[in-house]
């Protein structure tokens, strides 16, 4: 066991799967010379080299339908948006082309690919850099959608992505990377639809993924000390979604609460509040509490973002309220 | 049609045009403002004032300062990220810039904002805009706007040569010309796109040729003298003004810091920065004032001047009170 960062987990991820087949290339901006604007491809264009760790100017929507038409004809694309913020200039390719092909062309043409990048909210880097899409690519079929949060997750699920026969949005958290986890030395996967109980507890389920998780781990303590126990559920995986696992621990604690950073309207979180209540109606003792961003593009000053988003005490109030404590 | 053989481009011949102090001094006093301006900003991100991203146009000065001067109060200017020079060169003052990059009540858009997005209705500057070309159309509507109205007034629309790759640059540009809208789009080509260098961005090294495809005019020339941007970007706009016919204008310059604070400009030698910073507008104009006669010590009082204005607006930034209101702007009501 090595406890590496979230950065290194996703580098490792690649590198060990380019290993393994010449078939992945990697193309973005600065993903080269530049080492990732974020530096998770640090060193990839010293060991592949420029015909496989491609620097791509600014043409998000040319290099993300390039990695489709690659795809189609049997490469394995992973195209990083320097931020998901920027995929929406090339979004087309992704819903439009990406997620319809195999269907569209009677299942002759899967198109393996991963779409990768940092995703959420930073600092003060205002209203067009701090988005959330996920809720977005989640409502598309075709699409998988996966949002890890540590590293031991990041590594064993991209290489999952990377091995997938169809579009995977692959989504991490911009603030996550450098965060640290234990990563065990052989390899390992973390298969699609698979949630992940990040913390035990008996009186209440927490819901989150991507550094909401972590946001819910800070809550879950400082509630701890008021003998509150909550067990925290990390989604992973978006879609598929792992209803059972969510189910199971709502079943048993009765009460949930699902927090996540983008938009309260049609956000994710509504449609695993859907899912709750629909598999355990019979079990809830509250009616499911959601805590989101506030309804408003993020503001730049740092006082008022840290306002619009939610907070460890956002969350405990939340689950206060599903306490029937307040 | 404009033809692109009636227009200059930089290999011509061009004498330096002609100027008197009266013209230059405001001009040099822009530039140095905004030289201070960023610096200060550059300082107080620095101290953790500002956060986020910030993206200084140092070593750039005369390019935002010589073309909007060729423009009527009432034209528009729409510009990126880096857009501080842009606004003041348009008549924002110091004191509202640096408040909203502190993230004040008082700043430009109320601590909303931020260095990427500063907007000002009074003075018709349309923005600072985060997407990379996502504001090159934006620009065409501003300019379609006016010749729907026939109000006669021109855009100026600034990007970046990395932002010549990308669709909304292409588009906007296109349906600019193919509808003949009296806007003039100026690349600032600082010869990186981030980390990147120009030969990695596009397999041509000339932006301006892209007017070809569309019979636009073209223009291309170096920022090295801020009285030339102004009368090239003049004829420009005139053109704009009077047959309502766009320009795409290429103009060379060079950052002199990174693409961010966040960038530690690795990727260039200290030998070609140092080349650039040679030939920094701001020294060239000084000399030239001096060469047109303005006395050293005017231009000392100008330069004092200068400190004041950006001292108070730092301060007038520190002393204000924080943002406090986002609900307020989601929609007009
Ligand atoms: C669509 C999009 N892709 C990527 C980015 C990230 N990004 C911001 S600025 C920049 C480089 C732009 O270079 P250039 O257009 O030359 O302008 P400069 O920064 O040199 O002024 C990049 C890649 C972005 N903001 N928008
Ligand atoms: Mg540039």
């Amino acid at each position: 066991m090595a406890v590496i960062t979230y950065r290194e987990a996703l580098n490792q991820a690649m590198r060990e799967e380019m290993e393994r087949d010449a078939n992945i290339f990697v193309m973005g901006e600065e993903v080269g010379y530049y080492n990732g604007a974020y530096k998770v491809t640090q060193g990839l264009l010293q060991k592949f080299g420029p015909k496989r760790i491609i620097d791509a100017p600014i043409a998000e929507l040319g290099f993300a339908g390039i990695g489709v038409g690659a795809a189609m004809v049997g490469l394995r694309p992973i195209i990083e948006f320097m931020t998901w913020n920027f995929s929406l200039v090339a979004i087309d390719q992704i819903v439009n082309a990406a997620a319809k092909m195999f269907q569209m062309s009677g299942g002759q043409y899967n198109v393996p690919m991963v779409f990768r990048g940092p995703s959420g909210p930073a600092v003060q880097v205002g209203s067009q850099h701090s988005q959330s899409f996920e809720s977005f690519y989640a409502n598309v079929p075709g699409l998988k959608v996966m949002m890890p949060s540590t590293a031991y997750d990041a590594k064993g699920m991209l290489k999952t992505a990377i091995r997938e026969d169809n579009p995977v949005v692959f989504m991490e958290g911009e603030t996550l990377y450098n965060t640290t986890w234990e990563v065990p030395d052989g390899e390992y996967l973390i298969p699609f639809g698979k949630a992940d109980v990040k913390r035990e507890g008996k009186h209440i389920t927490l819901i989150a993924w991507s550094k909401m998780v972590w946001t819910c781990l800070d809550a879950a303590k400082a509630l701890a000390a008021d003998g509150i126990e909550c067990e925290v559920v990390d989604v992973r995986s978006l879609r598929p979604l792992d209803v059972d696992t969510l189910a199971t621990s709502v079943r048993k604690t009765g009460r949930c609460v699902i927090v996540e950073v983008g938009w309260p309207v049609a956000g994710f979180g509504a449609e695993v509040a859907y899912q709750m209540q629909r598999h355990c109606m019979d079990a809830l003792d509250a009616p499911i509490e959601r805590v989101t961003s506030d309804d408003v593009p993020m503001p730049y000053a740092k006082n008022l973002e840290i306002e619009v988003q939610p907070q460890v005490n956002d969350v405990v109030a939340a689950v206060r309220r599903a306490l029937y404590l307040e | 049609m404009t033809t692109p053989e009636t227009v200059r481009v930089a290999s011509d011949a061009f004498a330096p045009p002609t100027t008197t102090t009266a013209e230059l001094a405001p001009l040099y006093r822009q530039m140095l403002a905004i030289r201070r301006m960023e610096e200060a900003c550059a300082k107080a991100y620095s101290n953790g004032k500002i956060g986020g991203f910030l993206h200084l146009i140092i070593g750039q000065e005369a390019v935002c300062v010589g073309a909007i001067s060729a423009l009527r109060p009432e034209d528009y200017v729409i510009a990126t990220y880096r857009e501080h020079g842009h606004a003041y060169a348009k008549g924002v003052a110091a004191r509202p810039i640096m408040a909203e990059l502190y993230g004040k009540k008082t700043g430009l858009v109320k601590g909303l904002g931020g260095s990427m997005h500063l907007f000002d209705k009074a003075t018709n500057f349309l923005g600072g805009h985060g997407i990379v070309g996502g504001h090159v159309p934006l620009g065409a509507g501003a300019a379609f706007a006016s010749k729907y109205r026939n109000d006669g007034r021109v855009t100026l629309c600034f990007f970046g040569e990395g932002a010549s790759t990308i669709g909304g640059t292409t588009e906007g540009i296109a349906l600019a010309a193919l509808w003949k809208l009296p806007i003039v789009f100026i690349c600032e080509n600082n010869q990186y796109s981030m980390g990147t260098p120009n030969d990695r961005s596009f397999a041509v090294n000339d932006v301006s040729l892209r007017a070809l495809a569309h019979g636009m005019a073209r223009d291309r020339f170096d920022a090295d003298d801020v009285i030339k941007v102004k009368r090239r970007i003049a004829e420009a706009v005139e053109r704009a003004r009077t047959t309502s016919e766009p320009t795409l204008i290429e103009i060379l310059t060079y950052r002199f810091r990174g693409h961010s604070m966040s960038d530690p400009g690795l990727y260039r030698t200290k030998e070609e920065v140092e080349e650039w910073k040679r030939k920094d507008p701001l020294n060239g104009t000084r000399e030239q004032l001096l060469a047109l006669g303005m006395a050293e010590t005017d231009i000392e009082a100008l330069e004092e001047d200068v400190r004041i204005e950006i001292e108070d607006s730092v301060r007038f930034a520190e002393e204000s009170a924080p943002a406090d209101d986002y609900h307020s702007y989601v929609e007009k009501r």
